[in-house]
């Protein structure tokens, strides 16, 4: 392969866009995924990530601006699962169950009905580095900032809530504050990142980074960082192989992490099988 | 008289179905050790999260007048496979007063301090998991040291821990007492630390008795409290306690004390 061939997908501006919009959202993933995985919510991100794409669909039809609607109806399903799984003796999983993937279903009728939409919501199901525009490099950047202050200035706090959420709250921690905090970044996170990344796949951007830091460390501190960056590089080298292979971006980063993972699996073997003894993926 | 740090008045709470605490009226004054025992299912650990603030009661009403209050959760319930280090369970309590994720150098100081009080001195960069039972206790121990509270509620500190780390657990715990912390803890073990506390609790969703041990220690309040006649007898001004058929010695405190059979 010559080095022209290499280099040839930067002269293309909606890929340049698509490489930093897939290495900020793989970062993003990556960091906010690593309190995913450790609370056990890795079945919130992927409904919440389906639910999402309902209230997308729906924002269109209706005329209002996608990234809004699909930002209310998302937070809205976040706290109606919340409110769910408190107020009746059902689990949180079937709770998220039946309000995610009905959300989902309502974007599914509204493009049945609407034929024409079908091939502009394909970006949002799959990810495609061609729907990827200049706003996207804005908003996908602008929340990635808005997450890294939240999880900068509530670090402790997080971790708290995460680790022993019932002495946090004895300790005079709001958790219910925390936990909603952390409900609006991981929604804002995936509406801002389902163009490139896919609804379908974003689960995976925010589980498989994480459960690959986490197999190399033990400390928190450090798991955070080498999340966002394996996120970040997975992103990369994802959306770069998407070019030349002509898949889809999400597709192709999602391959990336999991190929990564099977390398560290296999190359820390057992102490990595011990140390995700009890991660929820 | 003190003012109590809390107290609790006519208190009950249910979970779902019939009340775990019913009618319970107690209080923790500044400086106090009191021991709460009674059989499992008796509402002990639901006890210390109603002091804690964890849980809210269904009925009855709780004070806390001043001070802060720390809860140690018994170590079964924490999540051994999650990655954090000594330092960052320890300082992870600081939550207020600071905005930056890592420790000031005044932090540190007081964190390597306390660790070494402990008996943990250079292990704040190991995993939770890669130290013994007893270290992990004084980790948490440690972490609500660093609260600066005025209470520390253990629940159950001793389970689970060899003889030599129980003691290890219990001197630490009365050289904290001695320090003016109130404490109060939860335990199934009658001999090796119920009857060594100061005060004690007798709880089978209500409280049974409360006083000093060699008041509250006796066959029918342990029959009113487990359910189940036990034998009691006196070694060396404290009472044994001892149940099914009289062994030829038993466990007491840090001694193996021989019996010798009285007349009934």
């Amino acid at each position: 392969m010559s080095w022209s061939t290499l280099t040839e997908p930067f002269a293309f501006e909606f890929f340049r866009n698509g490489l930093v919009v897939a290495t900020v959202a793989g970062a993003l993933c990556g960091l906010v995924g690593v309190y995913v995985v450790l609370r056990g919510m890795s079945y919130i991100g992927h409904g919440l990530s389906h639910s999402i794409f309902g209230g997308a669909v729906a924002s269109s039809v209706a005329g209002i601006n996608v990234l809004a609607g699909a930002a209310v109806w998302g937070f809205a399903s976040a706290l109606l699962i919340s409110a769910v799984t408190r107020r009746r003796a059902i689990g949180g999983d079937a709770a998220i169950g039946v309000i995610t993937t009905a959300a989902f279903a309502v974007g599914v009728a509204l493009i049945s009905l609407r034929r024409g939409y079908s091939q502009s919501f394909d970006a949002l199901l799959f990810g495609n580095v061609l729907g990827v525009e200049r706003s996207d490099v804005v908003v996908v950047s602008l929340v990635a900032v808005g997450a890294l202050v939240v999880v900068f200035l509530g670090y402790r706090q997080l971790l708290f809530t995460t680790f022993d959420p019932e002495v946090a709250q004895t300790s005079g921690l709001s958790t219910a504050r925390v936990d909603a905090v952390f409900a609006l970044v991981l929604a804002m996170s995936i509406i801002a990142t389902m163009r490139v990344l896919g609804v379908t796949l974003i689960a995976a951007t925010l589980v498989v980074p994480p459960v690959i830091a986490r197999m190399l460390t033990n400390s928190f501190s450090r798991m955070l960082v080498l999340s966002t960056a394996i996120g970040a590089g997975c992103g990369f080298v994802g959306m770069y192989a998407s070019f030349h292979l002509d898949v889809a971006s999400g597709a192709s980063i999602v391959l990336t992490g999991a190929a990564l993972f099977v390398v560290v699996f296999a190359a820390t073997g057992a102490t990595a099988r011990r140390r995700l003894g009890h991660v929820h993926v | 008289m003190t003012a109590p740090l809390v107290s609790l008045d006519r208190v009950t709470h249910a979970y779902a179905g019939p009340p775990v605490l019913s009618d319970v009226t107690l209080s923790v004054a500044p400086g106090e050790f009191l021991g709460v025992v009674g059989p499992s299912g008796s509402g002990k650990s639901t006890l210390l999260r109603v002091l804690a603030g964890a849980l809210q009661p269904t009925a009855g009403s709780v004070t806390r007048l001043r001070g802060s209050i720390s809860y140690v959760p018994q170590v079964d319930t924490v999540n051994w496979d999650f990655p954090v280090t000594v330092d960052e369970v320890v300082t992870m309590a600081r939550t207020s007063g600071r905005w930056l994720p890592w420790s000031s150098r005044a932090e540190r100081d007081e964190v390597a301090g306390v660790l070494e009080r402990l008996g943990l001195g250079g292990l704040g960069r190991r995993h939770i998991r890669e130290l013994s039972g007893g270290q992990q206790q004084r980790v948490f121990i440690a972490r609500a040291l660093l609260q600066r509270a005025d209470l520390l509620l253990l629940d159950e500190p001793t389970s689970g821990v060899d003889v030599r780390t129980r003691h290890d657990v219990l001197h630490l715990l009365d050289d904290l007492h001695a320090d003016g912390l109130a404490i109060v803890l939860t335990t199934h073990d009658l001999n090796g630390i119920a009857a060594h506390l100061p005060r004690l609790v007798c709880l089978n969703r209500s409280v049974v008795a409360d006083g000093a041990p060699r008041e509250v220690i006796s066959a029918d309040v342990l029959e009113r409290t487990y359910g189940a006649r036990m034998e009691v007898i006196e070694h060396a001004g404290m009472p044994v306690v001892f149940e099914g058929h009289r062994p030829h010695t038993v466990q007491h405190g840090a001694d193996v004390v021989a019996l010798r059979r009285t007349a009934p």
